[in-house]
């Protein structure tokens, strides 16, 4: 059952694109959609192997982007860069502490729609930008702290539920055991 | 191997981003539609709910409540019928006046009825994805708009489901003319990707300082993408601008882009 935790991840990434599409009016009371793409990310880059972070990476970007009016693409780049610099040194981050798991998420709520908007600004026509994008920022990053450490504790019951287990040897070896008795 | 590993992944993301940021638009578009439609049961399954939670609402409506709606219906109804007829009577004499200058006869229009299936899941658009496509004859650039007024174009079509580009999105600019001074001007592009605010600006192409709140803005139909006389929207306030050589409007925008539900899409 391995393959289960990578797999609900990648369905995790499935439904957060779906729901950014939807609930209208909370996005227009809060301003701005609801993104949780970035925590999943970082969550991929911090407990499995690269192959696997850069297929959500993949899976994720290119769903965001066929969804949006966005180019088709644009969405990977900052995307993967997040992903590969938090797997790159996940040895040195304090994963298992909430704290580290939540300013990762900001770091990276506000970095993938900077850098997203960076690269649609290089090309025709130019995406929508004034200072209600700050707030945008402000919102994406506030919700990923959030959502980062949540998705740690989901995916790790999840994790805890499907995985192998370590086998526990025991020193006990039966043909050594000492029989009592008159037999 | 883990260095060979993370080069790897870093070749392949980069490669693919690169031929996929290339892509001519006819085959981005494509590549877009077969990724949407991993989301068709997703998009099936939120319909379907929703219209269980209608139904479910509808149930719990008490009998008093349904008469006073069918009482307000029947009262609108009527006054819809009377300016249907007073309608009716313009439009045979404006086909007649037409008709005795010699100018071609103005088209009704067709529209097909859409519903509203999702929205842009980025800030950078104002975007909505609509469940009519190719299959049912929809073309790009065709005006979407509701009973209240205009809503946006048809941006990209696919077979089942099509995006519209709302007005004040980058990809959607209008012309439009100011019903009582007659000046034209162009909606621009929101400063926010935001609609909840339900406001655009729109500029005209010489200083107009008659224009006034209240006036109404419709669509000009020059550029041959929007039909005339579509209602945009309402005048807020204006502002001269570039030192007097032009005004600038806030319009209030006649359709609530905020709680769309339901479009029609005006077909040729």
């Amino acid at each position: 059952m391995n393959w289960l935790p990578n797999t609900l991840l990648f369905f995790a990434a499935w439904l957060a694109v779906f729901a950014q599409t939807q609930f209208a009016p909370v996005a227009g009371l809060l301003g701005a959609p609801l993104c949780i793409v970035p925590a999943l990310v970082v969550y991929a880059a911090l407990t499995s192997n690269i192959a696997v972070m850069t297929g959500l990476v993949l899976f994720a970007g290119m769903a965001i982007d066929s969804l949006s009016a966005n180019r088709l693409g644009v969405s990977l780049p900052p995307l993967f860069v997040v992903g590969f610099l938090v797997h790159a040194r996940q040895h040195l981050i304090l994963r298992d502490q909430v704290y580290a798991q939540v300013w990762l998420g900001i770091g990276a709520g506000w970095a993938v729609p900077l850098g997203t908007q960076t690269l649609l600004s290089m090309v025709r026509p130019e995406p929508i930008s004034g200072w209600p994008t700050l707030w945008h920022l402000v919102f994406g990053a506030a919700l990923n702290g959030a959502m980062c450490p949540l998705c740690f504790v989901l995916f790790g019951r999840l994790r805890d539920a499907f995985d192998y287990r370590p086998v526990v040897e025991s020193s006990f070896r039966p043909d050594r055991q000492i029989k009592r008795g008159r037999s | 191997m883990s260095k060979r590993a993370h080069h790897l992944a870093i070749g392949t993301v980069a490669v693919l981003a690169l031929v996929v940021l290339n892509l001519p638009p006819a085959t981005a578009g494509r590549v877009k539609l077969a990724f949407a439609g991993l989301f068709l049961p997703l998009f099936g399954i939120a319909g379907s709910g929703q219209s269980f939670v209608d139904r479910a609402s509808y149930a719990l409506l008490t009998r008093s409540t349904l008469i006073s709606e069918v009482e307000r219906l029947r009262k609108e109804n009527a006054d819809l019928r009377l300016a249907a007829l007073q309608a009716q009577g313009a439009m045979a004499e404006n086909a007649r006046l037409r008709a005795s200058l010699g100018w071609t006869p103005k088209a009704p229009w067709k529209r097909r009825a859409a519903r509203v299936v999702g929205r842009e899941p980025t800030t950078f658009w104002r975007n909505i994805t609509i469940d009519v496509g190719a299959r049912d004859g929809i073309l790009v650039n065709q005006a979407v708009l509701t009973g209240d007024g205009l809503v946006g174009r048809i941006r990209e079509v696919g077979p089942t489901q099509s995006q519209v580009a709302l007005i004040g999105d980058p990809d959607c600019g209008v012309s439009v003319i100011i019903a009582e001074t007659r000046d034209n001007a162009v909606i621009q592009e929101a400063r926010s990707a935001a609609i909840g605010d339900g406001y655009v600006t729109l500029r005209t192409l010489q200083n107009s300082p008659e224009i006034l709140a209240g006036h109404l803005v419709l669509t000009s139909g020059l550029g041959g993408v929007f039909p005339r006389d579509i209602p945009v929207g309402r005048i807020v306030d204006t502002r001269s601008v570039d030192r007097g050589l032009c005004t600038e409007a806030r319009v209030k925008l006649a359709a609530n882009l905020n709680r769309l539900e339901e479009v029609w899409v005006l077909t040729p």
